[in-house]
């Protein structure tokens, strides 16, 4: 039998899943308040850019977990898990024009224009923003139809990251970890071109309007 | 394993069956390390273990502090200069080289002195500490990557050893080469430099009296995690110029090809002075952080030409440096 949480395990499901969220942004918050990273603005940057990566990927996940359990009742958790990207994105962003530029936005375009693994590490975030923008109830209904089309964009924001990420890395030739998360994103993204290719038009999309958290 | 019984009923296994002593610790050790990963969480486990491993006793280096060769800006703290280190050999992590570095041995150590030179030798460690008067230079260290530190180095003039060995007039240009044994650094298996590092410099560089032979920081031997038992400080290049753990000197004719110059060589030059006017790829060199000045809040410093130490210039007069990085 599927397992089908009731109303109150599903709100404690939740509840879980958002300080398990919180947690990575609490232990920098910590850590960086007492003193202990060497290179504060090193440290934030990677670890807000790491957990926005890892967030995304359980985003992704969502759909290809729902099918695989036919726990329907996953893709309640999206938004919230989404949202967290946004939030951890963000963070990095803010770390990065706080921190770095010392909020020089002048300073900041020149380095978003100049090196190409800070402009499509820009890019990603910036698509991220409407995404987060419409993420209400009253977006998506008076979205309809279009509010799918746009959130199509995280699959163009996903590769972007790892672009970033791979692109970053590879000043210091260092490629382990976006080998890892670059076969992350590219399974979660193949297997729903697969699902495309094989059954074409047979397979009834949950849209957020039909199941609403 | 049969249980057998030989005739004295002492049960003896047979020699083959007996695992070997390092087998049997590595097992132990690895298993130790599963299990406490398993329920510590790796990171945990290192901050517990690594105090214990990395520092081991102190072993104080007298030397004489040059002034003339020092600044007076604020030492960056003996805990920060040795837990936040590139030295891939141990890991690509900085917190790396201090959790892994205690595998290293320093002793007995050798420096192999070969090519373009009269006297090429063999030299111990001990005889080579005895070879220049110890002096404390405390340098200014700008890494590649944008931050910087403040070190108290124990070392004496490179020139020193160099004046010893004798270079014939073909000697344009020396190689260190580091330690490369992965039973000892567990980063040599990764793919992410090619194996030894190597560095080099313009015999002119290396004959400059700011260049460091360098054994020792903060008044004691030098920790594994930066380069023990002996490296190189080249205060005014980048901070991965200055070759650790080496085992060899080669004088050449030729400009040797560089480690990360020789994988990267847009990215890294074989020069690569510090030099705020040419920015790496991926980011601007035109300023950088202090380790451990303020924190988050503090505005990161602006970066000097040769990290200031502008007694260097003549060795690049009518070269261009944006071309020459």
């Amino acid at each position: 039998m599927v397992f089908n949480p009731s109303p109150k395990q599903f709100k404690a499901l939740k509840a879980v899943i958002f300080v398990l969220a919180l947690l990575p942004f609490l232990r920098m918050a910590w850590l960086t308040a007492a003193g202990v990273p060497v290179d504060p603005v090193e440290f934030l940057t990677h670890g807000s850019g790491d957990w926005a990566l890892y967030l995304l990927c359980a985003t992704l996940a969502v759909t290809p977990l729902r099918r695989l359990t036919g726990w329907n009742w996953l893709v309640r958790l999206r938004r919230m898990v989404g949202l967290f990207t946004f939030f951890y994105a963000f963070m990095h962003f803010m770390t990065f024009l706080w921190f770095d530029h010392f909020f020089d936005v002048a300073a900041m375009w020149k380095d978003v224009l100049k090196r190409p693994f800070i402009t499509v590490g820009f890019l990603a975030f910036v698509l991220l923003i409407p995404l987060a923008a419409t993420s209400t109830n009253g977006m998506i209904k008076r979205l309809g139809r279009n509010w799918a089309r746009l959130h199509n964009a995280i699959y163009a924001i996903a590769p972007l990251a790892i672009l970033h990420y791979w692109w970053m890395k590879a000043g210091k030739h260092n490629f382990e970890q976006p080998i890892v998360w670059g076969s992350v994103v590219g399974v979660l993204l193949l297997v729903r071109v697969w699902w495309r290719l094989s059954r074409p038009r047979t397979e009834k999309r949950i849209t957020p309007a039909s199941v609403r958290s | 394993m049969l249980i057998r019984k030989n005739p004295n009923g002492i049960d003896l296994p047979f020699p083959s069956e007996i695992t070997p002593r390092e087998v049997y610790e590595g097992r132990r050790a690895f298993l130790a390390k599963v299990a406490a990963s398993a329920v510590v969480g790796s990171s945990l486990w290192e901050m517990a273990t690594r105090e214990a491993f990395a520092q081991g006793a102190v072993q104080k280096l007298p030397a004489t502090r040059n002034p003339g060769f020092s600044t007076n800006e604020k030492q960056t703290s003996f805990e920060d200069a040795t837990h936040y280190n590139n030295f891939y050999e141990f890991g690509t992590d900085k917190a790396d080289p201090a959790a892994n570095a205690h595998t290293l041995r320093t002793r007995p150590w050798t420096v192999q002195i070969e090519g373009e030179v009269k006297k090429p030798q063999t030299i111990d460690l001990d005889r080579l500490i005895k070879l220049a008067p110890l002096e404390e230079r405390i340098y200014r260290l700008r890494c590649v990557e944008g931050w910087s530190m403040v070190i108290p180095w124990v070392g004496y003039s490179l020139s020193s050893l160099i004046r010893q060995v004798e270079p014939t007039g073909n000697a344009k240009y020396i190689e260190f080469t580091s330690l490369a044994d992965r039973s000892q650094m567990p980063g040599v298996k990764s793919r992410v430099l090619e194996w030894p590092y190597v560095e080099g410099l313009r015999m002119d560089e290396a004959m400059h009296p700011l260049t460091l032979l360098t054994v020792g920081m903060y008044g004691q031997v030098l920790p594994n995690q930066n380069g023990a038992p002996v490296r190189i400080i080249v205060p005014w290049k980048y901070g991965f110029k200055s070759a650790k753990s080496i085992v060899r000197i080669r004088f050449l004719r030729d400009q040797p090809r560089t480690a990360w110059n020789g994988i990267a060589p847009d990215e890294y030059g074989f020069y690569s002075n510090v030099n705020p006017n040419v920015d790496h790829p991926r980011w601007s060199q035109a300023s950088e952080r202090r380790i451990g000045e303020g924190g988050l809040f503090t505005p990161k410093r602006k970066t000097l030409l040769f990290n200031g130490y502008n007694e260097v210039a003549s060795l690049y007069t009518g070269m261009d440096l944006k071309k020459n990085f």
